[in-house]
């Protein structure tokens, strides 16, 4: 029987085509506005390693002068919780710590690939100079090769790891660990290619853009420091001192280092905590550290509830299109009532040959949902026009905007939220006007039909 | 086939009451043909509604085909009116953007049966009535008398015992008029049981037996003499041959 309704909603469709396409508009306006919104919200949202949610830790201390003395902060900015990343000097003290199961040190730095047998155009490029844990830390998956050990950041060997968009770009998609490429002006020797991996948000590198995606390139930390490479990031420097060299940049109090620790058990939070507190009391006797002590191991959900990736702004984003739905799904009732009860003789007539009032309501369901799925793939063409006009917005006030482009879109949990929403307008805007006409008696519409 | 005892029905609005049928009683036996007159707001579409189990009554008893369907669910009645019951109306109450074929069709779908069965009812009622040529022509592709034989092929292509029409030839011409007739006539010589509404005493004079309702209430009951056959042809593609396309 559902395939012959479905023929009937396709009649009926024709025959009031001005009534349907507004039916549809309004239903595709809504699920455009909801699914751009929910899938903003869904990017921001979730926590890309929830699994290692009590393991993995952001490391922070605070270098900050006590607050009294810094100007006020912009509205929005909680100076409380002390900077977000590591001065150079602070990381490697406790980078050297046997304590956490595993730890990494990184930075952004952007620079030019060259060399790839599949492109013979220099390519710019972002990279991460990073400890070798990083892989294994964040469950980094391999397309091709590996990482790289401990051992070739110490004494940093002239290695690289390529993402499988980077390595698409300048091999071709083929596997090409054990080529040779360069970074700006030195070769690397390709170990290892990533395969897909979008953490969203991108809680490693918080403050450097939650919604970009992972870098190009991966570069053993120790070429960091022994080929300059200036970081691409954030940088946080409260305290201003001579800034004329790279050297000076490492030992200087400017903050642009993240780190992070894997720590599975108690009583290795507690030791790094106790190894955290006793650094900071020795560089306060040193009158380096002046604020109060404020050291913090955040785990992955901590951090980015602390960071506000999903702010006030984003809450009342998602309430925002949740309102619009519902409005644009009241507005269709009454469309579809008004639609349903000017042909009552028809739906009378059917009663009078048989029909049953349960047959009436599922007819009349099939014909909306028809309409809301029809207009959930329109809505879901909306919305990734709401999305690129978000993605616009954001490479206007973000550098690497084009980047965060190329991956707001939405993606197949967001089709399946727009097919949800949809037999849920469909469910919302046909029942109650389908109920009203299968309650309706039948013999009053037979003489006028 | 269809027996009320002492049925009353009362339309009720928050001034007024409306007594459309008091008490009325009626038989009408299996393979009758039955016509119902009298005046205008006499009772005559509340009686016909009722037996089509369109509507439900106040007081009395009804029994359909020996089943007392007084009380019963509208899924119930909604499957008797579905597979006993045949209705032809006035105005034809045809599904305007459905074809000749969807429109027959429509009673055989609630009745879950298969797409070839369904196809052969259809076409067998369609060309009974003299329409097998004209299965993809939309209703308003043919003329008025055409329409209601096509809703009278749709009344029969369930095969039901008990076919109810109401007024059926009231937007005919007199000719035209004739011809439904015929073809009513000639599907209750094949057994199905007609009740029929009617304002016109010629078309009344054609049934078994007249049953005259007056303020709700049978007045009286008349055995008619043997069915006239004025204007009848043989058969009704005999007969509607000549209608306009």
């Amino acid at each position: 029987m559902i395939g012959y309704y479905i023929r009937l909603a396709l009649k009926s469709f024709r025959r009031t085509c001005g009534l349907t396409l507004l039916m549809g508009a309004s239903i595709a306006l809504g699920i455009a506005v909801s699914v751009a919104t929910v899938s903003v919200y869904h990017l921001l949202a979730g926590n890309p390693i929830w699994w290692k949610n009590d393991r993995l830790y952001a490391v922070t201390m605070d270098n900050w002068p006590p607050r009294a003395m810094l100007p006020s902060p912009p509205p929005g900015v909680d100076l409380a919780l002390g900077p977000s990343q590591l001065t150079y000097q602070d990381a490697m003290h406790l980078f050297a710590s046997a304590i956490p199961e595993r730890k990494v040190v990184m930075y952004k730095t952007r620079g030019v690939l060259s060399g790839g047998t599949a492109r013979k155009l220099p390519l710019r490029a972002i990279a991460r100079v990073t400890s070798a844990d990083f892989f294994a830390m964040f469950d980094v998956p391999f397309l091709y090769g590996t990482g790289w050990n401990a051992a070739a950041d110490r004494a940093p060997k002239p290695i690289i790891v390529l993402s499988k968009e980077e390595n698409q770009k300048l091999f071709g998609g083929e596997d090409s660990v054990g080529r040779t490429i360069r970074w700006n002006d030195r070769e690397f020797r390709v170990v290892g290619v990533l395969d897909d991996w979008l953490p969203r948000p991108k809680f490693y590198d918080i403050n450097n853009g939650p919604v970009l995606p992972p870098e190009d390139a991966y570069i053993p930390w120790g070429w960091g420091a022994t080929l300059e490479l200036p970081t691409a990031g954030d940088v946080e420097c409260l305290t201003l001192g001579s800034l004329k060299t790279f050297r000076d940049f490492l030992n200087s109090e400017c903050n642009w280092i993240q780190m992070w620790v894997e720590l599975p058990r108690r009583s290795q939070r507690e030791r790094m905590e106790a190894l955290m507190n006793a650094y900071w009391s020795d560089q306060h006797t040193r009158s380096r550290f002046t604020a109060p002590m404020n050291n913090h191991l955040t785990n992955v959900g901590d951090w980015l509830a602390e960071h506000q990736v999903l702010g006030d702004d984003e809450h009342l984003l998602l309430i925002f299109g949740f309102a619009f739905f519902a409005v644009c799904v009241v507005n269709v009732v009454g469309l579809v009532l008004a639609k349903f009860l000017g042909r009552a003789g028809t739906s009378g007539l059917r009663r009078a040959l048989g029909a049953n009032r349960g047959h009436i309501i599922v007819q009349h369901i099939t014909e909306t949902a028809v309409l809301a799925l029809g207009a959930a793939l329109v809505g879901l063409a909306l919305a990734e026009g709401c999305m690129w006009v978000l993605a616009r917005g954001i490479a206007l006030v973000n550098s690497n905007g084009a980047e965060a482009a190329a991956h707001m879109h939405f993606d197949m949990w967001s089709f399946l939220w727009a097919t949800s929403l949809a037999l849920v307008a469909a469910v919302a805007a046909g029942l109650y006007p389908a109920w009203r006409v299968a309650r309706l008696p039948p013999a009053s519409y037979l003489k006028s039909q | 086939m269809l027996k009320m005892q002492n049925v009353s029905k009362i339309y009720r609005t928050d001034l007024i009451e409306t007594h459309a049928l008091r008490n009325l009683s009626v038989e009408v036996s299996a393979g009758e043909f039955v016509a119902v007159s009298g005046p205008s707001g006499s009772g005559k579409t509340t009686f016909l509604n009722i037996a089509g189990l369109l509507e439900e009554f106040e007081a009395g008893t009804y029994h359909l085909d020996g089943e007392d369907v007084s009380r019963l669910s509208d899924n119930h009645r909604s499957r008797l009116r579905n597979e006993k019951i045949g209705f032809i109306f006035q105005s034809f109450n045809l599904i305007p953007d459905l074809d000749v074929f969807d429109n027959v069709d429509v009673p055989l779908r609630y009745r879950r049966l298969r797409a070839a069965d369904r196809r052969e009812r259809i076409t067998n009622a369609l060309e009974l009535v003299g329409l097998a040529s004209r299965m993809k022509h939309m209703p308003s592709q043919l003329s008025g008398g055409q329409q209601q034989r096509v809703a009278i092929a749709r009344a029969i292509a369930g095969d039901p015992a008990f076919l109810l029409a109401d007024e059926p030839t009231g937007n005919l011409d007199s000719l035209m008029a004739r011809q439904v007739m015929d073809l009513l006539e000639q599907i209750n010589d094949m057994g199905t049981t007609i009740v029929l509404v009617t304002h016109d005493p010629e078309l009344a004079r054609r049934a078994h037996r007249n049953v005259h309702i007056v303020d709700g209430q049978v007045s009286d009951l008349m055995i008619q003499g043997p069915r006239s056959t004025t204007g009848g042809g043989s058969g009704a593609e005999g007969a509607f041959e000549a209608q306009p396309a």
